[in-house]
């Protein structure tokens, strides 16, 4: 090799290149002698310097690729021609209740018992996250157990609990533990259908969102720590300002994820009677029988919820990368390049292979 | 305080083990005013520990560490020391610069935000103040033009000069400087360490962890050896680099040299 990069070889020996023999591999230094003299191309002799420098790049082939995509656009085509074209699935019918009002009713309760959810979830799990990651260990104990507990028990459980608590305990008090009560209430009264799925699944919440941020905090550097130690900074400030935001491009990813799943999840309330986006179809086609339509109703909403939830996880996930490139930007790339490069009908842009978010 | 000979660092008996392993073994250190003390010794020897022990990002096991008076971390009431909480420990580092051998920047902010954060948030100075503050520093450093870039677009040598003008912005009374060039490109030591040599000039005390004997000889005013946690030599460099009377030490710098 490093005599294919000496210049000196290449002059000294022209003259001396033996004819080209088969396949029998040659010295370098000959090689590179051959080389120099620029012989014709031929099928035993050695191709120069210039004529590779001029020789055209042409791609690997891959007709296995187009092969696989045609078989998949075909099944493609067949299946949204069925969906489309099967009358049984009644179209005109999902246009009618589309936009009606009692759907949109349940889409608002199901959007802010979503937002709602995760808002207390992610407050709840940043707690314990810090809990585990303290040097107390009975708060490392206590966040354990918790994430343990709630991972196990379904959440329709969680929610169904709720619901029935008044069944375990009839009634609450306030009062010094194991001491004099001050008030007490009936708690058949205390939660509704809507306030044991808020709060049974906000608990659930937690103990995904806890450990979301807890990895994500794993994953900053120790020394970024030390480095705003060194300068004083407090550690609720460095929490926030150091780490969290170091820790936000491990956390965005997994908390969409989760966010998308509690938005379809909200929907297991219709079981205690919460007027959500898929208990209000329910209500409807309980009286019409048109089930498949009003199916179809609640499953395009939670299509065009989720599309949504999904852009913009992108932009969240596009500011959190400042800083993370030599140039310093977030990538250039905007949504609809990152789109087109993910979809081959639209052809694809630069680079090889599936561009990622 | 008492008279004006004590000196700025006091370090007595200072002892830290990780497991069962010693890493310091009974260090006692003075650094004056203005002075700059230069650690040299094999990696384990406990140059890193003892620095850390000075800012407390490491606490020690027996021994103190006194800065202008006050025992670092610890609060001093008749026969007892009562360690500190986080927020009065905090404000003691406050006082103490530390630039890391990894510089350690916050990657998410801009060379002027990483320096401007800590004098905001704790010597509660206006944000437009700070930032004025900040670009001179920077001026300093000679990274004048690059307030608004982000730490990975500049080079390692680069990024420690902006660390330490991160570190001196918060007026610190002492800088420490935990091998600052050993990450770099060869060709980039020497900007780093013009611009340590320059704060030497200017009058400010440092405690400097380093490999660059060349460098010791030229800023140093005491070069101490340490050796499996303690001190086994300490004085001016052209006695303890030119004519170590410990063997380890001889046998180290014919190996660094």
């Amino acid at each position: 090799m490093t005599q294919y990069d000496t210049p000196g070889r290449s002059v000294t020996a022209p003259g001396t290149a033996p004819p080209e023999s088969g396949p029998e591999p040659p010295d370098p230094g000959p090689e590179q002698a051959a080389a120099d003299q620029a012989p014709p191309l031929g099928l035993h002799t050695e191709p120069s310097d210039k004529d590779l420098l001029a020789a055209r790049l042409v791609p690997a082939r891959h007709p296995g690729q187009w092969l696989s995509a045609g078989v998949v656009l075909v099944l493609f085509a067949m299946l949204v021609h069925t969906v489309v074209a099967n009358h049984r699935f009644q179209w005109p019918v999902v246009g009618d209740y589309f936009l009606r009002g009692s759907i949109m009713h349940g889409l608002e309760l199901t959007l802010w018992l979503t937002a709602a959810v995760m808002a207390t979830g992610y407050l709840l799990g940043i707690g314990i996250a810090a809990m585990r990651l303290s040097g107390n260990p009975v708060l490392r104990g206590l966040s354990f157990g918790y994430v343990w507990l709630i991972r196990s028990v379904p959440p329709l459980v969680q929610l169904l609990f709720w619901y029935e608590l008044a069944s375990l305990y009839p009634r609450l008090s306030v009062g010094i533990p194991f001491g004099p009560e001050f008030a007490d209430f009936r708690t058949a009264h205390l939660f509704s259908g809507i306030l044991a799925a808020y709060v049974g699944l906000s608990l659930d919440v937690a103990a995904f969102a806890g450990e979301i941020v807890r990895g994500g905090i794993l994953a900053v550097d120790p020394g970024q720590r030390e480095a705003a130690r060194a300068l004083g900074l407090g550690e609720g400030r460095i929490f926030r300002r150091i780490v969290l935001p170091q820790a936000m491009p491990a956390i965005v990813p997994a908390s969409g994820n989760l966010l998308i799943g509690m938005l379809k999840a909200t929907s297991i309330v219709s079981v205690i009677a919460v007027q959500d986006l898929l208990y209000s179809t329910q209500l409807i086609y309980n009286q019409n029988f048109l089930i498949m339509p009003l199916l179809m109703v609640a499953t395009l909403w939670y299509i065009v919820l989720t599309t949504l939830l999904s852009i913009g996880q992108f932009y969240v996930e596009r500011y959190y990368a400042r800083g993370r490139d030599r140039q310093g930007r977030p990538p250039a790339r905007g949504l609809w390049q990152v789109a087109r490069a993910n979809i081959p009908l639209f052809g694809r842009v630069a680079g090889p292979g599936p561009v990622g978010l | 305080m008492a008279g004006g000979e004590r000196p700025l660092v006091r370090v007595r008996g200072l002892r830290k083990s990780f497991g069962g392993n010693v890493v310091l073994d009974g260090v006692d250190l003075d650094v004056r005013e203005g002075e700059v003390t230069v650690l040299l010794g094999p990696s384990g020897s406990g140059k890193s520990t003892l620095l850390r022990c000075v800012n407390h990002l490491e606490t020690p096991d027996a021994g103190f560490v006194e800065i202008g008076g006050d025992i670092v971390g610890y609060h001093q009431n008749g026969a007892r020391l009562h360690a500190l909480r986080s927020r009065a420990v905090t404000r003691q580092r406050a006082q103490v610069g530390m630039v890391f051998q990894q510089f350690n920047l916050f990657p998410h902010m801009t060379l002027l935000e990483n320096i401007t954060e800590a004098p905001v948030a704790v010597r509660r100075l206006p944000r437009k103040q700070a930032a004025a503050r900040a670009r001179e520093l920077l001026e300093r450093v000679g990274l004048g033009s690059r307030e608004d870039s982000y730490p990975r677009q500049l080079s390692g040598g680069q990024q420690q000069r902006v660390a330490i003008a991160r570190a001196l912005a918060m007026e610190p009374r002492l800088l420490l400087f935990d091998e600052p060039t050993s990450a770099l490109d060869p060709e980039l030591v020497g900007e780093v360490l013009a611009v340590i040599q320059d704060l030497a000039l200017g009058g400010m005390t440092m405690i400097v962890v380093t490999h660059e004997i060349g460098f010791a000889r030229k800023v140093a005013d005491t070069v101490v050896f340490l050796d499996g946690g303690r001190i086994i030599e300490s004085g001016p460099p052209a006695d303890v680099l030119t004519d170590p009377r410990h063997e380890r030490a001889r046998s180290f710098l014919a190996a660094v040299l």
